[in-house]
């Protein structure tokens, strides 16, 4: 039976804070860069580019980096991902990059899409934000925004369903399946 | 989503949806070619043997530098200087090629079904790069995902093909990919460079080439092999170049929006004139282009997963 953990009202109210914190933290826009992991990760950059604009009355860039060609598990996994958009809108050199993601579970494609991006430059840093945050780190990576954190265990499934792929607004998790 | 193939030997083999899942993986690599670091680390470690029987400069510049660009090992053999002029055997060279472990051999041969007969000798990936007369499957991708570009899209889409079909491998590659993606072909030539029965492959044919490009989106023109006539195919190249080579005279007869190819290398003013080749309508050189993007997304739908045990 899947489980609703967050609703279109919840989401919303997760990015909202998610690009308050953004903004105080980083003392305003200046050198922000939003680069969403796609599929999900992209769209949820998208809104969190409208919601920063909402508060500060400037628009951040934004865009999207793909992390498949710097996966860790090409050649091991049968079924080979395809390739999605790389959309980077500036040089990054001396910018601060918010990258951000659905979920946060292993770490893997999180430091797949570090690699990707240092190979265009030389940001002055890079910040992580995600919806959620599952548990079950495999490397030493943390995020710096997070829109909820949601403990799992690892068999279980956390999706993140959005208004632009898939129709709906929520997250949900399924119990295991084996 | 991968292509569920040990080799890609031909257009003729793969169906619409495989070409289409080459054709987007292609789009997505161009933006690596673009960067100032043109690398990504997906093929690390994997080696990719260049094995070339036959004279090339685009082709084989092309699949290196798409390995290159993936971060595998490519070795390039020319025959000129290998072990093939002391008389060790094809099947022979394939094995001491295997015994080194590569992943990948490309391979390019003046007969016909060398690539196939190397692919059962061996374990690794074998991508033919032109087999005598019979198919070039890397340069018809590229040819496919140049009109892609261009036009948006290839189905419903007229292409003439003109030339020496007889001996065109990219002619023949081109008619299997591009009938398949739902475009209708002509090809147009000289009686003696029209093989009888080419219509098999799906597509017209004409001697006339003015009526071949009349309606045509794409116009490809051939390399007429000057070398051949001796073999007495047509009088004279200038006879040709009067009858079926493309100028800008004869290109007003054309679409407005046609768009012009040629595989390379070109003999300027016989198949086609300097004017042609270096005018707006001319892709050649986005073609040269594209031809990376499609080589490394061979290179990633064949070496980038497990293989089926």
């Amino acid at each position: 039976m899947k489980k609703i953990m967050m609703d279109d009202k919840a989401i919303d109210r997760a990015l909202a804070r998610v690009a308050h914190e953004i903004i105080e933290r980083n003392r305003g826009t200046d050198k922000l860069v939003i680069l969403g992991i796609p599929t999900r990760g992209y769209h949820l950059a998208m809104r969190l580019q409208n919601k920063i604009e909402e508060i500060e009355g400037v628009r951040p860039l934004a865009g999207a980096v793909d992390a498949t060609l710097y996966r860790d598990d090409l050649g091991i996994k049968k079924d080979q991902p395809s390739l999605k958009k790389m959309d980077i809108p500036i040089s990054i050199d001396g910018k601060i990059i918010i990258m951000v993601d659905d979920v946060l579970f292993t770490g893997r494609t999180t430091r797949a899409a570090m690699n990707a991006l240092m190979d265009f430059g030389r940001p002055l840093s890079i910040q992580l934000a995600v919806l959620v945050d599952r548990g079950h780190r495999e490397l030493p990576i943390k995020a710096d925004y997070v829109g909820k954190n949601i403990p799992t265990s690892k068999k279980e499934g956390v999706k993140v369903h959005l208004e632009e792929t898939d129709g709906i607004n929520e997250v949900v998790t399924e119990p295991a399946i084996d | 989503m991968r292509l569920k193939r040990k080799d890609l030997l031909g257009i003729e083999e793969l169906s619409a949806e495989e070409i289409g899942l080459i054709l987007t993986t292609a789009e997505s690599f161009r933006e690596v070619s673009e960067r100032e670091i043109k690398k990504v680390p997906t093929l690390r470690g994997k080696t990719v043997i260049n094995l070339f029987y036959e004279p090339s400069t685009r082709t084989r510049t092309s699949f290196e530098i798409a390995a290159k660009r993936m971060s595998a090992d490519a070795v390039n053999i020319s025959v000129s200087t290998s072990s093939v002029v002391k008389g060790e055997t094809l099947k022979d060279t394939a094995r001491n090629l295997e015994a080194m472990r590569p992943d990948c051999i490309v391979v390019r041969h003046a007969s016909a079904g060398v690539p196939r007969m190397l692919a059962g000798y061996v374990g690794c990936s074998v991508v033919n790069a032109g087999d005598g007369s019979h198919e070039h499957p890397s340069q018809a991708l590229l040819d496919m995902l140049t009109v892609k570009e261009k036009k948006g899209g290839i189905e419903g889409l007229k292409i003439a093909i003109i030339g020496d079909i007889t001996h065109s491998r990219v002619a023949r590659s081109n008619i299997y990919g591009f009938t398949k993606l739902g475009a209708a072909v002509t090809v147009a030539g000289p009686p003696t460079m029209l093989p009888p029965g080419i219509e098999a492959l799906g597509c017209k044919a004409t001697t006339k080439m003015d009526s071949a490009i009349s309606d045509a989106d794409v116009i490809m023109m051939l390399r007429i092999q000057t070398e051949r006539q001796k073999e007495s195919f047509f009088p004279t190249v200038r006879e040709y170049s009067s009858l079926y080579g493309l100028n800008s005279e004869r290109l007003k007869k054309a679409k407005p929006d046609a768009i012009i190819l040629h595989p390379g290398p070109i003999n300027r003013g016989v198949e086609i004139s300097s004017e042609v080749a270096d005018g707006p309508f001319s892709l050649i050189l986005d073609q040269v282009t594209n031809g990376v993007a499609v080589r490394m997304a061979i290179f990633y739908m064949l070496l980038g997963a497990a293989r089926e045990e």
